[in-house]
């Protein structure tokens, strides 16, 4: 076990400096000149050559790639073009807004994927069945940019029953920042009218958030279920004379459910990248629309200092990921 | 049923090969509900394209409209007998728009699965056959591509090639190789392990051979669903690039474009992204649907023998 541990360990590390290599090749890539960039489109000739003096612009590319790594260690990423702050700041500070999203996210697309899932195992060729598959296939293939926007129209402009979007109410005085999450923050300074509110802005960017994931999440438990039903233990389970809801839910969905945690990556990814879209619509204050942002306004620094970051955490959670099923699943080859 | 059985009554082969790849063609969309709608969608969405095309490159339109013509007195009217989807901020109809995006949308996907196929299967079959620390390698720098989630790594290459179609082209194609790699290395390992191959070295095959003639007829249904499947994949992600400002610039039709474009005039003129974005999910659905099917009606995992190829 130790040395699987150890293996996956030195594996990860390699990768993670494979992904450091990486950023660095494409930031270096970047169309025109840094220093210009940096120093201004009026700027003369001396100034631009400081700056290139400054950032090390003229050393080899290997005691750049250096001086990269040493930056990336201290967490120092440059500034932003549009917030004008070190962009590891403004990481800190967008990233309990997205944080808050994606658990909420993540809990309720883990929850009714596993249920519509199983429920569509159980109900194999059915109705119910076919319409769970058309919900999966639906959710698949629906961009996430637009069905927010969709919301918006029914819920806001129409119906007029949820906020447009944001965080609070405008005008709202956010409760004192403990945690960085509204609700819970709420909750701490007692202020049960402040979560309602909280709760109220949360409902469609969190819905339309967890959709994708869902859909991935039914298809597998579906997938993993159909197998388990086959197999000779649930005829055993069922000849014993146990009810059927309790060789579902004892028997067979316990079994079914392993697959889950091998797709909890895939999951993180895809939560990853569609708080970049949810959060530009609603206008989440998140990393998601801090990203957005950086994309259109060619924020190169920090779409490179995101990229970088993400791929860190997204390459841990993996590593975790992996060393878990290991546990979970005793028959789980190590070697 | 295999594509390969000639009819002899039907005289020459190539004949006899056209008419059972339509029977097959046909018995596979008559084969389940969802075949059928797949089909229905796909055929419909290509045929457009293709039309949209033609009239690109003839110069003409499909509808009464000019897809990039503006019109200042006709500026965001809404859906009408005469402007079906009615019209944007410049007058232009929105119908004429989400048609001539079809092509831009589908021609960008094929592009990406064209080069994502061929270098991820390359590598596959490479890495799978080769083994030792050539796979080794090979993998290490598949993983790395998978290290980060898709849309991250996306939109950095394009922002580092500098935006547009080509960029976004070529940062969708990054994106996506990887998974036919793990795909086709994973079939090849155990292909490899089958009598047949021992059987063809034996025979003194060479490897060019065993990899062409062996393994790659064995491989490339695997390819096929899951090419057809990543279709609406890419063209999500094609028009989220796009969405974000990294892919077609204006005043080029594409959908994702058409969506931000219509962020500021937002909820009053719902219909300028309700559209091209219904456009984009029907796509997704279609190819979803579609590659499903396929995988049910050739199922793979048998093989190729069993898949008419």
């Amino acid at each position: 076990m130790l040395r699987f541990i150890l293996r996956r360990a030195v594996a990860t590390t390699f990768l993670l400096i494979g992904v450091i290599l990486m950023t660095f090749a494409l930031a270096r890539l970047l169309p025109g000149d840094p220093a210009r960039l940096i120093a201004g489109a009026r700027a003369n000739a001396e100034a631009v050559a400081a700056v290139r003096e400054r950032l090390g612009l003229d050393d080899p590319i290997t005691t750049q790639f250096v001086t990269y790594v040493g930056n990336v260690l201290e967490g120092d990423f440059g500034r932003s073009v549009i917030t004008r702050r070190p962009i590891s700041e403004d990481i800190l500070t967008f990233f309990p807004a997205t944080l808050e999203l994606v658990i909420v996210a993540a809990f309720i697309s883990l929850v009714l994927g596993v249920f519509l899932g199983a429920l569509a195992a159980v109900r194999s060729g059915k109705p119910t069945d076919i319409g769970v598959r058309g919900v999966a296939v639906t959710g698949l293939s629906v961009p996430d940019f637009w069905l927010a926007l969709v919301f918006q129209l029914v819920f806001f402009a129409t119906l007029g029953l949820l906020p447009f979007g944001g965080r609070l109410g405008t005008g709202v005085a956010p409760p004192e920042f403990v945690t960085g999450f509204m609700t819970i923050d709420s909750l701490i300074a007692g202020r049960f009218d402040l979560l309602i509110d909280a709760l109220k802005h949360m409902i469609l960017p969190v819905t339309v958030l967890a959709i994708p994931s869902m859909a991935i999440t039914i298809r597998v438990v579906r997938t993993s279920m159909l197998e388990v039903l086959n197999q000779d233990f649930i005829r055993t389970a069922r000849s014993k004379g146990i009810s059927p809801a309790r060789v579902y839910r004892h028997h067979a969905l316990r079994n079914a459910l392993l697959p889950i945690v091998t797709i909890f990556g895939l999951n993180t990814g895809l939560l990853i990248s569609g708080a970049v879209f949810i959060e530009l619509i609603y206008d989440w204050p998140g990393l998601g629309r801090y990203t957005a942002n950086a994309i259109s306004a060619s924020d190169y620094n920090a779409i490179m200092a995101i990229t970088l970051v993400v791929a860190i955490a997204y390459t841990l959670i993996n590593f975790l990921v992996d060393l878990s099923y290991s546990f979970i699943d005793p028959r789980v080859n190590l070697s | 049923m295999t594509m390969l059985s000639t009819s002899p009554k039907t005289g020459s082969f190539e004949q006899g090969r056209i008419k059972s790849t339509l029977g097959w063609g046909w018995g596979f969309a008559t084969s389940s509900g969802q075949a059928m709608l797949a089909v229905s969608i796909v055929l419909f969405v290509i045929v457009t394209a293709m039309l949209a095309f033609g009239a690109y490159a003839t110069d003409t339109y499909l509808t009464s409209f000019d897809p990039l013509k503006m019109n200042i007195r006709t500026r965001l009217e809404a859906p009408s007998a005469e402007h079906w989807m009615g019209t944007d901020k410049i007058g232009r109809d929105v119908l004429a728009r989400v048609i001539a995006g079809s092509w831009i949308s589908l021609s960008v996907s094929f592009a990406v699965l064209l080069v994502a196929a061929i270098i991820g299967t390359s590598v596959g079959l490479i890495a799978g056959y080769v083994g030792g620390i050539t796979d080794e390698i090979l993998m290490r720098i598949t993983d790395l591509f998978l290290a980060f989630p898709a849309l991250i790594l996306a939109a950095a290459i394009a922002t580092s090639f500098g935006g547009g179609m080509v960029s976004t082209t070529v940062a969708l194609a990054a994106v996506f190789w990887p998974w036919y790699t793990r795909l086709i290395r994973s079939r090849v390992l155990s292909l490899k392990q089958q009598d047949f191959i021992a059987a063809s070295r034996c025979l003194g095959a060479s490897h060019t051979r065993l990899i062409f003639s062996s393994l790659l007829p064995m491989v490339w249904p695997l390819v096929i669903v899951q090419a057809t499947t990543d279709v609406g994949f890419v063209i999500l992600a094609a028009s989220g690039l796009s969405f974000l400002g990294l892919g077609a610039q204006p005043p080029t039709p594409e959908w994702g474009a058409m969506i931000f474009d219509s962020l500021t005039h937002q909820p009053a003129s719902w219909w300028l992204a309700v559209f091209p974005g219904g456009a984009i999910a029907t796509v997704a659905i279609g190819f979803n649907l579609l590659g499903d099917s396929l995988r049910d009606h050739l199922d793979p995992s048998l093989g190729a023998s069993e898949a008419g190829v």
